[in-house]
């Protein structure tokens, strides 16, 4: 038996694998966005062939961070807005390992939106679902940075003054190869969109709108939507970079104006992942440094040897 | 203090080459069979201001810096602000001469750079140098350099003209700078060296001082090594293959040292957006099955709150050092203080469920960095290695032998595919990560992409599935488990014998300190004893969980004990007392905060105003005194 044989492993995958017997049902509230993330996974990860032992799911707090929860991989359930800094490592760490991170647009726009920037500009070849349902759902209905100028709560009385974050242009510019927008009620695009990011090289950033509808009951439950790469009104190269931020610009201020656009915005094919990157440079081994650890062929080099002599 | 030792002095500005020259030298005179220990003195700024580093080198061993000096090179400070009135920093050109001269010994020599520096500057200048029987070596160092080489080079011209007047041979010197320097300055340093070592030599009586190298010799060879390379040798000779971090003064060291080593031997270095990152990476790379460490100073540290509080609960085995610097807040940032020990036995919420430890030495440095990745992989819980910038930066000459051993890169109480299936799983194939009854409270764990390992890690608690549950049972067996470990990590250090001692066994009365103030106090106490004073010394490593049965053991043998600490509040004073739960009237404190660490002298009069004396007054130091309760 090998160190990781869960990990190439070829066979049949039934997606019911996925969900755990302990807690099969989720505890969303009925109607919210989030059932859509979790069935379309459930879909999309029998597609590109990857089991739930190859798998490491890193969430980080909210409603979202349920997930862990609802689909049966191997899982970290980290802390608010850090799932990305603990995905990405896990995957320097063993690069085999199909790494997916997940939050709400609270976890990853907010507290962990440097953490974001930085993880698309090293582009690690991993997948970024973020929840975004444009408030905090789990604590009970404030204000997000995805809300709408002038959104009330009961943490923001008189409207918020503050623009809200464009999710899709900031992914753009930090350094993503793979950015995407679909939405919980277009479940046959989200699935695609996921498979699409899984099998990208380098960091593929969804945002996934998730309407909320107990405490986002005044936002639109993002019908109807629209495909960009289906409709005629739209048309432009998503390999582009400047054609993409046009694309993406429209896209996020429309979705105030009730228009929901959605689709595949840029996808950067070619472009060397971080961990490629790493290597090519000579920062990071051929084979998974967490592979050394089982080999018992292995000479483990000693400081006695390597470094201590400079110091005669 | 005695005439056998020399303590060179090497001052000017910063970034002007004060640090390279040093450990050079340090070398050079460790090569010649003597015991060194350094003492590094910055500001913290980018160029100029007053800097200095002191060499005590001796044929006895040396643990700590000396009271004073002996010796002193004073070199320009070519960053040196304009000395008009009322600049921020005063006159900074003539600091490297006027701003050393208070601590300089009796009978000292002074060799300054009379191209740049001016004495007359200085008030009572010549009436001091009478006074203290100094012995006054104005050399153009500058000129000498210019003429040569480089102006740069001056510090060359300096080292020369230090030979000369202690009476030791070039041939060390020389060795070290063809094995430090690239050919194009090689040779004209060499001829300053020797040029300056001439000039002096024919120019001036060079035993008119009683300062001059002293001779010995060593039984084995020598490596020249600091408290920062000490814990990334122990780290990478623990297997430690993945860092990540985020620079901050003084912990930047061992990152650096780690960053340039780790890909030489095919191990990932991280350095990310912040330390919040730094510390949750270390925490996903162990979690994905690597041995990896993260850390900070004070202010970074403060970010790993919670990655720290996470690896706790999720009993990821993760290695954090922490280098102390003076705060709060961005304090003092090139200035050692001990004032960080709370913050990292305490940050992060809940319950700690963590081990610190504090090395005293560069020796324990690589013991204990070796002691933390053991027990954090062997107990699944984050381990803190605390040291300061005192221990970072000294440079010491350890045995190289000290360093020949084997690795030990080893998970801990991992478990392969084929020991995995024999372990606990739910009807659906979840392993039982977090099972309730382990021994020692440590339940195995299996990596991510092991087949019939899957579980879930969460910062929730959690079930022994890892399924998040608030069930009052589970949590209390869960907690319960969790804080076990802290009892089996007690017992497993019993047998380590990280307490360091001094002083006879039946001594009347004690100091207890902890970190890095072990070599300074271990001094004091034998000077004491040699002036009859009957004492002996603690310095304690495990600050959680703490030594309560070997402290109080200490404590209870002798009369009165001296805490000895670099911090403000006594906060290792309070946490004896927390851990002891009584001697609260036996325990005084010396603490000492200025942003320099203890001389053995201070330790030695301090102790005799507090203990012998009882009024705690020891006049002309800046330490203060404070009783102990019920006082």
């Amino acid at each position: 038996m090998s160190t990781f044989s869960a990990i190439g492993e070829e066979r049949e995958i039934d997606r019911d694998e996925y969900t755990p017997t302990v807690e099969p049902q989720p505890t969303w509230c009925p109607g919210c966005g989030d059932f859509s993330v979790l069935k379309a996974l459930k879909q999309a990860l029998p597609e590109v062939g990857r089991t739930p032992e190859e798998t490491l799911l890193c969430t980080g707090i909210g409603c979202s961070g349920k997930l862990n929860s609802y689909l049966d991989t191997y899982g970290f359930h980290t802390i608010h807005g850090r799932s990305l800094p603990v995905a990405r490592a896990a995957k320097l760490a063993n690069p085999d390992l199909e790494v997916i991170a997940a939050g709400g647009d609270g976890d990853g726009y907010g507290i962990g939106g440097n953490h974001f920037i930085h993880t698309a500009r090293e582009n690690h070849d991993m997948t970024y679902i973020v929840f975004n349902n444009e408030i905090f759902g789990l604590t009970k209905g404030q204000t997000s940075p995805t809300s709408p100028k002038g959104h009330k709560s009961k943490t923001q009385p008189h409207g918020s003054a503050k623009e809200p974050l464009k999710p899709l242009s900031l992914a753009l510019n930090a350094g993503a190869s793979y950015v995407a927008r679909t939405a919980a009620v277009n479940p046959n695009q989200a699935k695609e969109i996921l498979i699409e990011a899984m099998e990208h090289d380098g960091f593929a950033h969804v945002d996934f709108l998730t309407q909320c509808p107990t405490w986002n009951k005044d936002a639109r439950q993002y019908v109807p939507y629209i495909d960009v790469q289906e409709s005629d009104d739209y048309d432009f190269d998503v390999s582009d970079k400047v054609e993409a931020a046009e694309m993406m610009r429209e896209t996020e201020e429309a979705l105030h104006e009730g228009k929901v656009l959605t689709g595949r915005y840029y996808v950067e094919e070619g472009r060397p992942s971080y961990g490629q990157e790493k290597r090519a440079i000579g920062e990071m081994p051929e084979e998974p440094l967490a592979e050394r650890y089982w080999d018992d062929d292995y000479e483990w080099e000693r400081s006695y040897d390597q470094f201590v002599g400079k110091h005669e | 203090m005695t005439d056998e030792e020399l303590i060179w002095r090497i001052s000017g500005g910063s970034g002007d080459g004060i640090a390279s020259t040093s450990q050079n030298f340090a070398k050079a005179l460790m090569r010649s069979g003597l015991n060194v220990f350094t003492h590094r003195h910055y500001p913290s700024r980018i160029r100029g201001g007053h800097t200095y580093t002191e060499i005590r080198a001796s044929a006895d061993p040396v643990r700590s810096r000396g009271d004073g000096y002996n010796f002193l090179l004073a070199l320009g400070d070519s960053f040196a602000r304009n000395p008009q009135e009322g600049a921020v920093y005063g006159n900074e050109e003539i600091k490297p001469l006027s701003e050393n001269l208070d601590e300089l010994r009796e009978g000292g020599v002074i060799v300054y750079d009379e191209g740049l520096l001016d004495p007359s500057e200085i008030p009572n200048f010549d009436e001091r140098v009478e006074e203290n029987g100094w012995h006054v070596y104005p050399l153009d160092l500058r000129g000498l350099a210019r003429d040569m080489g480089r102006e740069v080079m001056r510090n060359t011209a300096g080292v020369g003209a230090t030979c000369a007047l202690i009476g030791m041979d070039l041939e060390h010197v020389e060795d070290l700078m063809r094995d430090a320097m690239p050919e194009k300055i090689l040779d004209p340093n060499l001829e300053i060296l020797e040029t300056a070592y001439e000039q002096v030599s024919e120019e001036y009586d060079v035993d008119a001082s009683d300062v001059s190298v002293p001779t010995g010799e060593h039984d084995e060879t020598q490596v020249l090594v600091s408290g920062s390379d000490a814990i990334a040798y122990g780290a990478i000779d623990e297997g430690c293959r993945f860092i990540a971090g985020y620079p901050m003064t003084p912990w930047t060291e061992v990152f650096t040292i780690m960053a340039q080593n780790l890909p030489k031997l095919d191990g990932i270095s991280e350095q990310v957006e912040d330390e919040i990152a730094a510390a949750a990476l270390a925490v996903g790379a162990s979690h994905a099955g690597v041995k990896a460490m993260s850390g900070s100073s004070g202010g970074g540290f403060a970010l790993m709150s919670e990655p720290l509080g996470l690896a706790e609960m999720t009993e990821t085995p993760v290695v954090l050092v922490e280098a102390m610097r003076a705060g709060p807040s961005t304090g003092m940032p090139t200035k050692p203080e001990q004032s960080d020990l709370e913050h990292v036995l305490y940050t992060s919420q809940g319950d700690s469920q963590r081990v610190v430890l504090a090395p005293g030495t560069v020796e324990e440095a690589y013991e204990q960095s070796r002691l933390a990745f053991r027990l954090a992989y062997e107990y699944q819980i984050p381990t803190i290695l605390l040291y300061d910038q005192k221990l970072g930066g000294e440079l010491v000459n350890v045995p190289k032998s000290h360093f020949d051993r084997e690795p030990t890169p080893t998970l801990g109480k991992t478990l392969s595919e084929d020991a995995l299936a024999d372990e606990p799983h739910s009807a659906d194939g979840k392993f039982h990560r977090f099972q309730h009854d382990v021994d020692d409270g440590v339940s195995p764990r299996s990596i991510p992409g092991q087949k019939g390992g899957r579980y879930l890690a969460t910062g929730n608690e959690h079930d022994p599935t890892g399924h998040i549950s608030e069930s009052p049972d589970n949590r209390v067996a869960q907690i319960d488990r969790r804080l076990q470990k802290l009892e089996a990590i007690r017992a497993d250090l019993d047998t380590e014998d990280t307490g360091s001692y001094a002083g006879p066994d039946d001594a009347e009365y004690g100091i207890l300190t902890f970190g890095s103030q072990q070599g300074t106090v271990e001094e004091a106490v034998d000077r004491l004893n040699d002036a009859g004073v009957s004492v002996k010394s603690l310095s304690v490593s495990d600050m959680l969980p703490f030594s309560t049965e070997e402290v109080q053991t200490f404590v209870e043998s002798v009369e009165d004990v001296l805490v000895v600490e670099m911090t403000a509040s006594g906060q290792f004073r309070g946490l004896v007392q927390k851990n002891l739960g009584q001697y609260g009237e036996k325990l005084s404190s010396l603490l000492k905060y200025n942003g320099n660490p203890f001389e053995p002298g201070e330790v030695v009069d301090g102790f005799e105003a507090a203990i012998i004396e009882g009024d705690g007054d020891a006049s002309g130091h800046q330490t203060t005194f404070v009783p102990a309760a019920g006082d």
